[in-house]
């Protein structure tokens, strides 16, 4: 049985202290090993920026990919191997922005993959700079006078397009971030998890205060049923996207189980040998 | 070596491609050895389309220059082919429809009203059965020849529409007889050893074959003309071997997918046209600095932008020799015929897997969607070997233990062994960024960074070009070499022969891998020859610009170029070296 120390690693984060992201980390850490997994059966693949890192610091294999392409890049090693637990993980401007349009295909997919959002509202990395989660007015380096655009309202996105989990959480609470990445993790699909993770350094806005005053968490809704889109749409419009908990969940089937090829063998374990009889076969019918 | 060329035209939508099919298909199960080019526009119903087909008594990888036969189905047809039509063409044309067409002199002309034909028959649409019944008798096959094919494609929908096509074929087969007569007469048919036809395929079928051969389960592509039918091949036989096949939302995912595949363990490619190629290269520089294997099919088409997309073109060469930012090792072949595009492909595999860097194979619209009659053992699966190049084994991680292995191990090949997700103690992170050893990122420590970029630079000074990249013809010393590569080599060959027979001592060298470049082969092939003809399909004279780079010899360069978007024509090929002689040095 793996324990926490078997999922870190040598490195030494080098995200600011007091960084949302080392609670995403850590949290994630500890889902893993309540859920049995070891390192080798996980892969984490992260895009670049801040969040990106993550997958240096997490003890398992892994792929610091490009800006934007985490969500095509665990799409293909989920698919070479459905055995593998895939966690895809990114920030905000990562996969709302150039990311975009792979967030919103592999949500139709509905590749079984978890993937992780450390929402900031900035982009950190580059210094400073508006983010597609920036609300209206935000002021910063590219949007002196405030922001012009409407922020992308991805949780929403995901859930119109049919994703079949979708969750937020906020490094404030480790305790519920925890648990809802074990829930992620072992939903069958694809699972969202919008992680609320201020950047101390960039963002005097939306700060951990700022976050604690405005959060709603559904668990304390009365009947919150996250079977219920509606609902769910209802209560993030009602809270202006401020709320924390499982928001939506339902039962799909799962793209590698019903794509072209679906096979129960992970097609990185075929032989890669045809029989003679089947080659024959083949290059008759070109004929 | 007789050969007899058919062509039939219309508009886009009215069958021409099927009418096409049954007749080259029938013709190559008797025993013909057949090239059929397609030309077609980029809109669905309308314009003008049309399906060429040379038949030979031999191999032949060229539609050829003229025509014997033209069936018109309108006046753009005539229009559009009458420059390959000679005073011993036949042109038939729907006398039902074009009542007083503009003909060329001195072609022999055979009206017959297939639509009404086709029209008393029940459907206008038969015309084309019609049609291929009128060929059937001026060819002097039987009017049953088509009988077994129209089983096979028509069977599904019924019986009565088997009947109903058989019938159309015999009506313009009795017609035609009674008129007409056999005009042409046909090469001798060449039977496979097995007493059955030829295989008949494209380039594109012949990658998707390769692919599958070579242990390839894992597809991901966007559509594009003309690549498209390589992810159909895919489609068509991946899945049953549980290969994986996976339309994606652009070519940027296609790419990202197939490195992430790669990652994973599975033998993975993505398959592209000009445009899209152009998209992937971010996830080049990825797939070459993470060490990843990554395959690639570019077929390419006319550019720039989205240019001719039903065209064909050889002008995305320096984009596959030079693309993508910063410096990666990688490789890029480029085969010639429908065989090297099944073995290449599956080559790509091994080396991509060898040198653990992106290895593209490049063709062109013309390679890759003309059918051509191969002999049916010259693609044999039982030739392609698999060889998944240095993998760490599990008792290898276990001596190791954990947090020992270092995947990016600066070794004096440039190689470092690999670790497949899932093995126990293999744990690593595929590595976007510059990186140590043990895939920690150091990006400021400036003695890492020589260490793994030399390192990679290094792991294809062990590739040898030459082995299979080039393809000399010709002796020591020549008058003239044509140089080419890709689809232009038949009819360099064939420009080549003609040449021959006139007295010129003249060479042909075939480039198949021009990254990295065969440098010393070609230099050895080259310092012989008077003068040098690079033949390519582009406005730049690419592949000349990196043979000057490469290996020298400016003085003795020139270029023969033709960027319409057709392939060249050996008249073309042949002018230009008229031409070159003429004005001398």
């Amino acid at each position: 049985m793996a324990t926490m120390k078997d999922f870190r690693t040598k490195n030494k984060p080098t995200w600011c202290p007091g960084c949302g992201d080392f609670t995403v980390l850590a949290a994630l850490q500890k889902a893993v090993v309540e859920l049995g997994l070891e390192p080798e059966q996980v892969a984490l693949v992260s895009g670049i920026g801040c969040s990106g890192k993550i997958s240096q610091y997490f003890n398992s294999y892994g792929f610091h990919s490009l800006h934007g392409r985490s969500l095509p890049m665990a799409t293909g090693v989920k698919l070479a191997n459905q055995d593998l637990t895939v966690i895809a993980a990114g920030g905000d401007g990562d996969g709302y922005g150039i990311g975009m349009g792979h967030f919103v295909h592999t949500v139709r997919r509905n590749i079984d993959i978890t993937y992780i959002v450390m929402d900031n509202h900035i982009y950190g990395l580059t210094t400073g700079q508006t983010s597609p989660t920036s609300e209206r007015g935000f002021r910063s380096k590219t949007s002196p006078q405030g922001a012009a655009e409407e922020p992308v309202k991805a949780v929403e996105t995901a859930i119109v397009n049919g994703a079949s989990f979708v969750a937020q959480a906020f490094s404030g609470d480790v305790k519920q971030m925890t648990q809802i990445f074990k829930e992620a993790i072992s939903h069958q699909g694809f699972a969202l998890v919008n992680c609320f993770s201020p950047c101390v350094t960039f963002n005097k806005v939306n700060t951990y205060e700022w976050f604690k005053e405005k959060l709603v968490n559904v668990d304390e809704l009365e009947e919150y049923q996250p079977e219920d889109a509606d609902r769910a749409l209802r209560v993030l419009a009602e809270t202006k996207g401020t709320v924390t908990g499982i928001l939506y969940k339902q039962k799909r089937p799962v793209y590698h189980e019903v794509m072209s090829g679906a096979s129960d063998v992970a097609a990185a374990k075929l032989d890669l040998r045809l029989p003679k009889e089947e080659q024959q076969a083949l290059l008759q019918s070109f004929r | 070596m007789a050969t007899l060329t058919w062509k039939v035209g219309g508009a886009q939508g009215e069958g021409i491609d099927s009418t096409g099919d049954i007749f080259a298909t029938t013709l190559n199960r008797l025993g013909y050895y057949l090239f059929a080019y397609r030309h077609f526009m980029s809109l669905i119903k309308g314009g003008h389309t049309n399906y060429k087909v040379r038949v030979a008594d031999h191999p032949v990888g060229y539609h050829g220059d003229d025509l014997d036969i033209l069936i018109a189905f309108d006046q753009r047809t005539i229009d559009e082919n009458a420059h390959e039509l000679t005073e011993d063409s036949v042109l038939i044309y729907d006398s039902g429809k074009l009542k007083s067409p503009v003909i060329p002199d001195g072609v022999k002309l055979c009206p017959v009203p297939v639509t009404n034909m086709a029209k008393d028959l029940g459907s206008p649409i038969m015309k084309n059965m019609v049609a291929g019944g009128v060929s059937a008798a001026i060819v002097g096959l039987s009017a049953d020849a088509f009988d077994s094919l129209i089983e096979e494609r028509f069977g599904k929908k019924g019986e009565s529409m088997v009947q109903s096509n058989k019938a159309a074929v015999r009506a313009g087969f009795e017609f035609a007889m009674e008129r007409y007569g056999v005009l042409k007469q046909l090469p001798n048919p060449q039977p496979a050893e097995d007493g059955g036809g030829h295989l008949f395929l494209s380039g594109n079928e012949a990658v998707g074959l390769g692919a599958l051969a070579a242990g390839c389960r894992f597809l991901a592509a966007y559509p594009i003309t003309p690549a498209t039918e390589i992810m159909y091949t895919a489609l068509a036989h991946f899945p049953k071997y549980g290969g994986k096949v996976l339309q994606a939302e652009d070519e940027i995912a296609a790419c990202i997918m197939a490195i992430g595949a790669n990652y994973a363990g599975v033998r993975a490619m993505t398959s592209t046209s000009g445009p899209g190629l152009s998209l992937m290269q971010e996830a080049i520089g990825l797939a070459g600095i993470s060490e990843t294997p990554l395959v690639i099919v570019d077929v390419m088409r006319g550019g720039p932008g989205t240019g001719l997309p039903t065209k064909t073109e050889q002008s995305d060469l320096n984009e596959l020799v030079y693309g993508s930012h910063g410096e990666i090792p990688r490789i890029v072949l480029t085969p010639s015929t429908v065989e090297e595009c099944f073995y290449y492909t599956a080559k790509a595999f091994n080396l991509a897997e060898k040198y653990q860097c992106p290895v593209i194979v490049a063709t062109d619209l013309y390679l890759g969607m003309s059918k051509q009659s191969v002999p049916v053992g010259a693609i044999d699966f039982e030739k392609v070997t698999i060889d998944r190049g240095e993998l760490i084994s599990e008792e290898e991680l276990l001596a190791l233990g954990p947090g020992e292995y270092r995947r990016y191990a600066v070794t004096e090949s440039g190689i470092s062994k690999r670790s497949i997700p899932g093995q126990k103690y293999g744990r690593f992170v595929a590595m976007s960024n510059e990186h140590d050893e043990g895939a920690n990122e150091e990006i400021e420590d400036p003695e890492t960074r020589v260490q793994q970029m030399a390192k990679r630079m290094r792991k294809l000074d062990a590739f040898d070009p030459s082995a299979l990249g080039v393809e000399y013809d010709g002796s020591e010393t020549t008058e003239l070499t044509l140089v080419g590569f890709g689809s232009t080599r038949a009819q360099i060959g064939e420009a080549v022969k003609q040449l021959r027979e006139n007295g010129v001592k003249v060479g042909h060298l075939q480039i198949k891998v021009v990254k990295p470049f065969p440098d010393a082969m070609v230099k050895r092939y080259l310092s012989g020859a008077e003068r040098i003809l690079v033949v390519e399909n582009n406005a730049t004279g690419q592949l000349a610009e990196l043979i000057r780079a490469r290996v020298g010899f400016h003085n003795k360069i020139q270029s023969c170029l033709k960027f319409s978007g057709d392939p060249f024509t050996v008249e073309e090929i042949l002018a230009h070296c008229k031409l070159e002689q003429e004005v001398g040095m």
